[in-house]
């Protein structure tokens, strides 16, 4: 296979997998990094520096649309960044150490982990009026747009979600993923934050978080632009085409479907990783 | 009129920062696109070596050599120099956040924000632990 073939190949995979994560709302860099290395034989370092450049533009791309919905919550998000950027850097900086086939276990690991978050309902919350200090002391109570009005919110739980954030960030610089539902988890569960505040929120940290890993990938020469150029490129419009499609699809099946399929790519990362194939 | 007091609320700011997001992307899609294209052109029909990892020539693994590297019209600096912009959009947009909340008095979170940003750039300028 010469280069444009494969080109246009990794492009098409990668557009297909931009497209079922936006709609799944999982996110596609989850699946390129098994994509490119167990059915394109690329290196495993080469593919986690293209998936984080491809996080980077999805997070970009969706920001825009989300914040004129008025859900996110900046302060929470910069706050929260301090906790995902250090951790970023450390876990781009250990991707760096570690030898291939423990970065692949790893990466197995969070896929399954996704894949049974994915498929499982999120537990029910009681709503809580209590005042927290140290949210108020950092301004984290806000209000954010209903169908009934304007609804408020108290956040709590702040040392918990910055703890899982910096997991959330070390995760993303090891792996070259966006820990999307890490994050989601430490804002909706730990800190009470509503889920639509969490996701948006989230989205926006992404990019940021990404871009602290991209710093240390670039130096170590993670990032190919042969390969990063078509993965870039069909992840964004795979996730353009999915946000546009996402108010009139059903997703319910389509998430189960899509767990499925990350579980078996989990299975086949930590197969490939222990007999040291990749 | 509002008073100068209410005109940086959190929501205009937050607009203004989707924008600049929007159009840091579609800036670095266009530029990698242009380098994909020539890169295509001229390696297409070359044998593709993803498999084994050796790394970047040093020229495209700094900030410095890749903005240096650009102006040379070769596909593969194309692209890089659309990656680096990339990377620098979320970049941008926190320090954008750094005025916008010095704008609202907000100084603790030109404090965090101005943590934040330090963590990129050193990043950024190859420091890693």
């Amino acid at each position: 296979m010469n280069t444009l073939e494969l080109t246009l190949l990794i492009w098409l995979g990668s557009l297909l997998a931009g497209f079922l994560g936006s709609l799944t709302g999982l996110g596609g860099g989850i699946v390129i990094t098994p994509l490119l290395t167990l059915a394109f034989g690329v290196n495993i370092r080469y593919a986690i520096g293209a998936t984080l450049v491809s996080v980077i533009a999805t997070s970009s791309g969706a920001a825009a649309a989300y914040v004129k919905e008025g859900f996110t919550n900046i302060r929470i998000g910069m706050f929260l960044e301090v906790a995902t950027t250090v951790g970023a850097v450390m876990g781009a900086s250990v991707a760096a150490r570690l030898p291939a086939s423990s970065i692949a276990v790893i990466f197995g690991i969070v896929l399954l982990y996704s894949a049974y978050m994915a498929s499982r309902p999120s537990p029910p919350r009681v709503a809580d009026d209590h005042r927290d200090r140290l949210a108020t002391l950092l301004k984290f109570d806000s209000e954010y747009p209903t169908t009934a009005g304007l609804q408020s919110y108290h956040v709590r739980g702040v040392p918990a979600g910055f703890s899982l954030m910096f997991v959330a960030g070390t995760l993303s610089g090891l792996l070259g993923i966006g820990s999307g539902a890490l994050k989601v988890i430490a804002m909706d569960q730990a800190m009470r934050v509503p889920f639509k505040v969490s996701t948006t929120t989230s989205n926006f940290m992404i990019g940021v978080t990404a871009a602290a890993s991209a710093g240390v990938y670039l130096q170590r020469g993670y990032i190919d632009p042969g390969l990063a150029m078509p993965v870039m490129l069909g992840v964004l419009l795979g996730a353009l085409l999915g946000a546009r499609l996402l108010p009139r699809t059903r997703t319910t099946w389509l998430r189960a479907l899509f767990a499925v399929v990350v579980a078996v790519l989990a299975v086949e990362m930590i197969y490939h990783g222990v007999t040291g194939k990749l | 009129m509002n008073k100068p007091a209410n005109r940086w609320t959190d929501q205009r700011v937050e607009t203004i920062i989707g924008n600049l997001l929007r159009a840091g992307v579609s800036l670095a899609a266009a530029v990698v696109v242009l380098g994909g294209i020539v890169f295509l052109a001229r390696h297409g029909r070359a044998i593709p070596h993803y498999a084994i990892f050796v790394g970047e020539p040093f020229e495209l693994c700094t900030v410095s050599g890749i903005v240096r590297r650009a102006a040379s019209f070769r596909g593969r600096n194309t692209i890089q120099l659309g990656l680096l912009l990339l990377i620098a959009t979320p970049v941008a947009r926190v320090a954008f956040s750094v005025v916008a909340f010095a704008l609202e008095r907000d100084r603790l979170y030109v404090g965090i924000t101005l943590v934040v940003l330090a963590v990129l750039l050193f990043s950024l300028a190859g420091g890693h632990v």
